[in-house]
Order: C-alpha cells, then sequence, then structure tokens
C-alpha cells in the first residue's frame, strides 16, 4: 500500500528553488497536501510574496497574483473581495509578513476578512542573504547585526502569532516548527485549522511557522533544526495563541 | 514489501533523512549529484523498512516520492 | 439625451463608477476626494458589491491588483501625496497588466502641500514615480460631463488594453457642481477569460507576476508593454481643438485649466489676435503628432498650467523646435482668470517676460 505521494496540488516535475535543508520545502508540500484533503483544487488563488518565497507559482499548481513586497495581504483582500467564494491564502516570509506588511497583515486580522495567512519565520532575511529582520533573535549575528542583535541598538524580535491573536477579527492563530516529524504532523493539523476557519467563514487564519535557513545560518541541516529547538522555541513558543471554534 | 522510493534529481543532500530512518536505512551514497554532492541511497536488504514515511515527511525537496508500507 | 442633473464632480466620478460596473472599491481618505468614498461607501453596500475603508494608500492600490487579476472592475481613489504613495503598486500593476482604474483629485504639493486645486501631479501621473519603464494611461476630465465621461471610459481602456488606467482631476473639478448626465456606459464588456485568476478550475494555475528570471525574458516583456503603448497612442489618443487653422498663437492646457483658456480665446480674436487652444484629453497618450503638425504653421504655443511648467516639457518636444514655446503659470491656489491669462498672452507677445509666471 502506497502510504506516501507526492500531493496533487504541487506542479508536475515541481523542482524547488530552496536551498538545501531548508524547510520551505516542507511547509509548501504540507500546504499542497491539504489543497488536495479540502478539496480546493480548482478554487484557489495565492497572493504570493517577496523573497524567498516569491517562486510559490512555480511549485503549487494554483491562480497566483504576484504582491509586492509586505502587500501579499492587501492583494488578497482584494482578491477575496472581488471572489468570495474563492478560498485565497498568502505565503510570506517574516520579513515580508511582519515588517514591511505588518499594517497590511495586521489590518486584514482586524477587519476579519476571511483569509489564510501563513508565515515563515527563520529569524532573517533569507534571500537578501541573511539580514537582521523583525524576529531575529537577542544576541544573534546577522550581515547588519554582525556583533549581535543586542536590544539598545536593534530593540526585540516581534512574535508574530501573538500579536495576530490579539486582533478581534481573527479566527484562529498558531506556531508551529518543522523541526520534528511531531512538529510536522502539529503544522499541519494547525494549517488545516487555518484553512477551515476561512472555508467556515469565521474569519482570519493564521499559522506561524518556524523554518530553518541554514545556508545563512552557517548551520548544517540537522545543527539548524537543534536550533529551533535550542533557541527559538523558547523565545517563541509553540502553541495556538486563539481558535474560535475552541469553547 | 515496505520500501521507498528516492527521486535523486530532486535531492539535494540535505542528509536530513539520513538521521531520521529509524531503521538506520538510507546512508549516504558514494555516486555524486550533478553539483559534485554526495546522493543518499536506500539499502533494506534484511525487510527491515516499517513504511513509517518520517524520511518523506521530513524531505524538504520532495526528494522522496513514494513511500510503500 | 439622458435628464441632466446639478452634480459635484467627486459625486459624479463615484457614480460613474458604479454605472461603469466597478465591482469594487478600496480607498482611504484624503481632501479634496474623500467625497468618491463616502459616496461609494453606501451605493456600493447597496447593491451588494466590495468596498473597503484599505489601511492605507498602499494597501488599497494592492487591494485593487488583488480585485482586477480575478478580472473584476475595480478602482481606487486619492489625491497627489497619497498617489505617491500608490507609485510602487502602479509600476507593479503595468507590469501585471492588470486593468487598474485609479482616479486622482489633484490638491497642492509637494509634500503634503495644502488643498488648494494645483495641476502639479502631471509628471507624476504620465511619468510616475515607479520603478522601471511603464506608462500608465492619464484621462484629464474638464467638466463634471467629462468627470463622468472619463471615468466610463477609463474602466473601458483599462479592460481593452490591460493597463492600469488614471483619471486625472483636480480639487476645482472635485468640487464644484455643474449639470451633467450620467447616460449609460457606453463602452461593450472585454472578456478577460485568458488571463484572469478564477481558481484554476480543469486547467493548470496561471500566476501574474513581474518577476523576470532572465534577461530575455525581461526585455522581451518591456517590447511587449511598450508595442501595447504605441497601440494605446495609435487608437486613443484624443484632444480637444478649437480655432487652430488660422492660429498665429495656439494656447494648450489641460484638465480644469482648459476652461478658461477658451473665454481667452474669445477674448483675444475680439481683439483682433489669431488664438487658437489645443486641450489634450488623453495626457497619456499625449496628442504630440498633432501638436507638432500644427507647428508648422502656427509659431506660437503658450501652455497654462497650475504648477510649475510641466506639460509644456510635452508641448515643447512635440513642437520639437518648430515654434516658440512660452508658459503661464500659477503654481496652486486661485485658478488662471480669463484676465490674468490674456494678459500673460500680450505680455509674452509684447516679449515683456519670457517666463509669464504669474
Amino acid at each position: 500500500m502506497q502510504v506516501f505521494s507526492l500531493p496533487k496540488s504541487m506542479k508536475e516535475n515541481c523542482k524547488y528553488t530552496f536551498c538545501p535543508g531548508c524547510d520551505h520545502g516542507i511547509a509548501v508540500r504540507l500546504v499542497a497536501e491539504l489543497l488536495d484533503e479540502l478539496n480546493l483544487k480548482g478554487k484557489t488563488i495565492l497572493a504570493a510574496s517577496i523573497g524567498c518565497s516569491v517562486f510559490l507559482y512555480d511549485f503549487l499548481d494554483v491562480d497566483a497574483i504576484e504582491a509586492p513586497h509586505g502587500r501579499a495581504m492587501a492583494e488578497a483582500t482584494g482578491v477575496k473581495r472581488a471572489r468570495p467564494d474563492k478560498f485565497v491564502f498568502t505565503y510570506q516570509g517574516d520579513g515580508d509578513f511582519a515588517s514591511i506588511g505588518l499594517a497590511e497583515s495586521t489590518h486584514a486580522a482586524i477587519r476579519a476578512e476571511n483569509l489564510t495567512g501563513i508565515c515563515i519565520n527563520n529569524t532573517t532575511y533569507g534571500m537578501t542573504g541573511g539580514q537582521l529582520g523583525p524576529t531575529t533573535l537577542i544576541g544573534q549575528k546577522t550581515t547588519t547585526s554582525p556583533m549581535g542583535r543586542f536590544k539598545d541598538t536593534y530593540g526585540y524580535p516581534i512574535k508574530i502569532a501573538e500579536h495576530i491573536a490579539l486582533c478581534e477579527g481573527t479566527a484562529f492563530s498558531a506556531r508551529v516548527a518543522l523541526d520534528t516529524v511531531a512538529h510536522i504532523n502539529q503544522a499541519k493539523k494547525a494549517l488545516r485549522k487555518a484553512f477551515q476557519v476561512q472555508l467556515d467563514g469565521l474569519g482570519y487564519g493564521f499559522v506561524e511557522i518556524l523554518s530553518t535557513c541554514p545556508t545563512n545560518w552557517k548551520m548544517t541541516p540537522d545543527e539548524a533544526h537543534e536550533r529551533v529547538k535550542n533557541e527559538m522555541i523558547p523565545v517563541f513558543p509553540l502553541g495556538i495563541f486563539k481558535d474560535v471554534t475552541e469553547g | 514489501m515496505a520500501h521507498i522510493v528516492i527521486d535523486e534529481s530532486k535531492c539535494k543532500s540535505c542528509f536530513i533523512c539520513v538521521g531520521t530512518c529509524p531503521k538506520g536505512l538510507i546512508k549516504k551514497s558514494n555516486r555524486v549529484s550533478k553539483l559534485g554532492d554526495n546522493l543518499v541511497e536506500f539499502k533494506d536488504e534484511n525487510n527491515e523498512c516499517i513504511g513509517c514515511a518520517m524520511c518523506a515527511t521530513r524531505c524538504p525537496d520532495l526528494a522522496i516520492v513514494e513511500v510503500h508500507k | 439625451m439622458a435628464e441632466k442633473q446639478l452634480l459635484k464632480g467627486n459625486y459624479a466620478i463615484a457614480e460613474a463608477a458604479v454605472k461603469a460596473g466597478c465591482e469594487c472599491y478600496f480607498g482611504y481618505p484624503i481632501t479634496p476626494q474623500t467625497e468618491i468614498g463616502e459616496y461609494l461607501s453606501g451605493r456600493m453596500h447597496e447593491l451588494g458589491r466590495g468596498y473597503v475603508c484599505a489601511e492605507s494608500e498602499l494597501a488599497a492600490i494592492n487591494m485593487v491588483i488583488g480585485a482586477t487579476s480575478t478580472g473584476a472592475k475595480a478602482m481606487t481613489s486619492s489625491s497627489s501625496c497619497a498617489v505617491a504613495l500608490m507609485q510602487e503598486g502602479l509600476s507593479y500593476a503595468c507590469a501585471d497588466e492588470l486593468p487598474v482604474v485609479l482616479v486622482n483629485v489633484m490638491r497642492a504639493g509637494p509634500g503634503l502641500g495644502y488643498i488648494y486645486p494645483a495641476q502639479g501631479d502631471y509628471f507624476q501621473a504620465v511619468y510616475g514615480g515607479g520603478n522601471g519603464d511603464y506608462k500608465l494611461t492619464v484621462l484629464a476630465p474638464s467638466t463634471v460631463q467629462e468627470c463622468i465621461d472619463l471615468t466610463y471610459r477609463a474602466f473601458y481602456l483599462a479592460q481593452k488594453y490591460r493597463n492600469p488606467t488614471m483619471v486625472l482631476a483636480d480639487g476645482l473639478l472635485g468640487q464644484m457642481m455643474e449639470p451633467a448626465s450620467f447616460g449609460e456606459y457606453p463602452y461593450p464588456e472585454i472578456d478577460n477569460s485568458s488571463w484572469a485568476l478564477t481558481g484554476a478550475k480543469g486547467r493548470e494555475g496561471r500566476a501574474i507576476y513581474s518577476c523576470a528570471r532572465d534577461e530575455d525574458a525581461q526585455n522581451n516583456h518591456i517590447r511587449h508593454l511598450f508595442q501595447k503603448y504605441d497601440l494605446i497612442a495609435k487608437e486613443e489618443t484624443d484632444w480637444e481643438e478649437m480655432n487652430t487653422e488660422d492660429a498665429d498663437i495656439i494656447i494648450v492646457a489641460f484638465g480644469s485649466m482648459g476652461r478658461n483658456i477658451k473665454a481667452t480665446m474669445r477674448e483675444l480674436r475680439a481683439k483682433g489676435l489669431k488664438v487658437g487652444i489645443l486641450r489634450p484629453i488623453t495626457l497619456s497618450p499625449f496628442p504630440s503628432n498633432r501638436l507638432n503638425e500644427l507647428a508648422d504653421k502656427c509659431k506660437q504655443f503658450i501652455v497654462v498650467e497650475m504648477n510649475m511648467g510641466q506639460m509644456i516639457k510635452d508641448v515643447k518636444l512635440a513642437v520639437n523646435g518648430k515654434a516658440k514655446v512660452d508658459l503661464i503659470n500659477r503654481p496652486v491656489g486661485q485658478w488662471l482668470s480669463v484676465e490674468e491669462i490674456a494678459d500673460g498672452v500680450q505680455k509674452i507677445l509684447n516679449k515683456e517676460v519670457a517666463y509669464a509666471s504669474i
């Protein structure tokens, strides 16, 4: 019996452009699996973003509009208001979602848009070569914080899932990781919920995914996953921060 | 018989699968990809694979394309 | 002929958008165009169409991009310093070939400026502030009736050529009342099934994007865009012209400044001066060829603008040295009166000033 096959919502012969060992690929696969399982192929429109996720439309067999940096949630809002019967989601990095696009991301939640947002948090700007981003950890060295992120100069990392959970229009907000099989399974469960709240018209569904950037962290993939466990999860705790379907 | 299928053209030699297989059935291969990195190979001479799909679950590049149980 | 009503420019634009079939409006308040968003908030709700009070102009233009990517007719409206915020989105919309409709009811600048009427956004509209090689289609109404007609045309041209189209009005036009009639939306609907995002039912997913994969792809895409702009110029360039056949002097003005030049022409003709006028209705494409033809006979062009001289540069390029081109202008505020323009023309003819800035 075949227990694993590639999702049908993946484009044929799709080859990722991510670096070796980058967790982006797992997140995209989970999205594709859910598009299959929730029968969303044929009724989905993606607002793609700028960053490592920019070529998502080459991987997922869905209709997609490429948004300028940070504006994916605004474009998704436009798509959804024009075509409320479609399933509309964004897939963004932390810089896109929570730095340049924080206003768009937050206001879509405040307006209780029936949208799903997925944010990949790898504590850096990956595509441009590892600069300090909104989620860079205290002490973390990047190309623009060569001595490490110290709070007096650079301030603190943003906790995105908690921030989105504070918005009244948010139906679901969770933070997950991809460093272990158990966490990957939890991630898929959270994504399913974030998809489902949109389909049920309950409001904004959001999942922040802790991910790795072995290239810019200058680590092997295994070391990078250790870092997720030992350094990221203590600062960005995993869990569900809001779920209107629960009591 | 439980086994996996690897699409070598997609493998980027991150070796996450090597450390993930609970039975240690995936190993670094001597063969190299077109980028010059070692590929991985699945060797299961004693039929130990249980078809858990943990390797496929963690493969970030969709290189493990099938798992049979 | 449909019945005329006394209409304020902003309301005329808003209701014309409704009649043109605008399915979604996204906007952020800014004087002097706020009535457009106010009017549409109720009207779109009543019709069950989309309306969002966007968190910023940046978001508003991107919401329009999102909506139009699905093939829906959608628009936003704004003013000057806030249209500046939309430039990124406009560059993307041009590259993505999306039928965005944008209304700019100009106020004074630079910076925050003030809510006085002005025409300082000619460059912003025609040459753009976004990155890369692109052109908007820009229509400039001069009456409330034209606010209606050109809003209709903006939706049509945006759809027909898949190019963002701007209605460039100004505070005077937005705030004044005039009799005008809506009639019916006079244009055919355009089939967009070949490119619109509909969810990919029964076909492979398609993506609308501007990220070029290599040099050739980028070159080819820009060349394709400019072939389209050439076609728009050939088919859609529009202007109003009066008394140019025998004119020694042609006054050129756009938008509501195109009103007083007609009375000025009549006044100066009464004094024996052979004056004609040309009012570009499309600023982009600009009626360059016609101006160049006219420059074969007429040796003096006078451009009248409410800015420091922006359109005059396009007139000079069109005339290409064949005739003299002078400017009568005021950067912001009280519209140049017939007397002021007539006086400016006399001064230019008497060579009292090379540059009749009032």
